[in-house]
């Protein structure tokens, strides 16, 4: 079986904090010129244009790209071949702690949520899977939480119609409004139980822009796209750049709903092992 | 684009309308939710206030850590609403401008136009960008809060959009 120290897991965690953090994912960058390209309302443009500048200026000055660097989350895709030396839980949160700390980011949580106790850098979130094959899969997502605020969850009747389910996540965004920094990317987890639902949807947030388009996100693009909430709420045809259904099986007797929002400064990164 | 400095005047501020965009220059303090909270603990209990309110511009930040060699980090604004319980009351001690994301209550805009403040947006997500326009930054109150204390920052040309005026008016209808 093959084997991986800790300590590797350690330093590229770090690594996956950086790029995430100074680097906009070139599918979000490529999803907001085209909004840019596209966009007629004057205010919605300039603020799309500042969007694009600050990616720029972020990436060549070696600065967070927004100051909430976010709730680490990790997706950690282990093989069943493959056998770590040390602790892992360890060495991811050893990991993004130390990133956080070389990279001058925003150390946003606090260790207890009642108290609101803030000491050095706590536990981050992290989704374990065993995979097939012999290598180590590592995803980081920094979730801002001014979009995290907004998400939702529903749990629907088996009956309900498409149509319910679409007004449900198009309300979601409109609760949003210019709160969550918009143009949004949607994540949509449907089926499963209230917490795998919840996984897919911010799970959605990894899958590359434009990389699937099924009828039901084009519809629901489109109809969030008509609100004309826009960029910072002004108005404009560019309220989200993108949306991502993730579905699975789920129970006779239920339907859950859960949608996540990002904002346009959707970050990740991940590397293989 | 215009330009305006603080303090912010009373005659200036009634000039401003929802929907124009200035550049603004001077000194504003960072205050977020448990900021907030102290603040509103220490009126309520008739304690001194770590930073003058009469006349402040607030502005809902809670910036990176500070990369060596700069002034400041990323350090765009947060979700404003977060502040809409604490807004009223400060209004009430003077404070005349808010900068932050997102729209308000009701309430708030009332108190808005009541106390003739303003309240102003700008470019949400975009903290490294504005990291530009903060020329000095230091602690004045609440260090233990990390992320979260009160900086006094410098600004110049801070890029601002009027989001709800001294009228009431406001760019969410």
């Amino acid at each position: 079986m093959r084997k991986i120290e800790a300590i590797k897991i350690t330093k590229a965690v770090t690594e996956l904090v950086r790029k995430a953090s100074f680097f906009l994912r070139s599918d979000v960058l490529s999803a907001l010129r085209k909004s840019y390209a596209a966009e007629k309302n004057a205010q919605a443009r300039e603020i799309l244009k500042a969007i694009l500048d600050n990616a720029a200026y972020a990436r060549k000055q070696k600065l967070a790209i927004c100051q909430d660097t976010g709730l680490p989350v990790v997706f950690i895709e282990i093989g069943q071949e493959v056998a770590v030396r040390g602790d892992l839980k360890a060495a991811v949160n050893k990991g993004v702690g130390e990133g956080y700390k070389k990279y001058y980011l925003r150390d946003s949580i606090v260790s207890d949520p009642l108290n609101r106790i803030k000491s050095k850098f706590s536990a981050c979130i992290m989704h374990m899977n065993i995979v097939k094959g012999s290598k180590i899969k590592l995803t980081l997502l920094p979730k801002g939480f001014g979009c995290e605020n907004k998400s939702q969850l529903k749990m629907f009747k088996p009956t309900a119609s498409i149509k319910e389910i679409k007004d449900f996540i198009v309300k979601v965004v409109r609760d949003a409004g210019a709160d969550a920094c918009p143009p949004y990317v949607i994540g949509v987890g449907i089926g499963g139980t209230a917490d795998y639902a919840g996984f897919m949807a911010k799970k959605a947030l990894l899958r590359k822009i434009s990389s699937r388009n099924l009828k039901l996100e084009n519809d629901l693009l489109r109809e969030i796209n008509k609100t004309g909430i826009g960029p910072m709420g002004l108005g404009g045809i560019n309220t989200a750049l993108a949306v991502h259904v993730q579905s699975y099986p789920t129970h006779i007797a239920g339907l859950p709903v859960s949608v996540n929002i990002s904002c346009h400064a959707l970050r990740s990164a991940s590397v293989t092992l | 684009m215009k330009k305006i400095n603080t303090p912010l005047d009373l005659n200036t501020i009634k000039s401003l309308k929802a929907g124009q965009e200035f550049f603004l220059s001077g000194t504003i303090y960072t205050a977020r939710d448990q900021a907030h909270k102290r603040l509103t603990e220490a009126v309520n209990s008739g304690k001194a206030l770590p930073i003058e309110l009469r006349g402040a511009v607030i502005y809902y930040c809670g910036p990176t850590q500070t990369p060596k060699g700069r002034v400041i980090g990323s350090c765009g604004p947060t979700t404003s609403s977060r502040m809409d319980a604490f807004t009223p009351l400060l209004l009430t001690k003077g404070l005349k401008a808010m900068i932050g994301k997102g729209a308000r209550s009701k309430e708030v805009r009332a108190a808005i136009k009541k106390h003739q403040g303003v309240y102003f947006v700008t470019y949400a997500g975009c903290g490294a960008l504005l990291a530009r326009c903060v020329k000095k930054s230091r602690v004045v109150a609440y260090g233990d809060l990390g992320p979260e204390a009160i900086l006094e920052l410098e600004v110049k040309d801070f890029p601002l959009i009027v989001a709800i005026d001294a009228n009431g008016g406001s760019i969410y209808g």
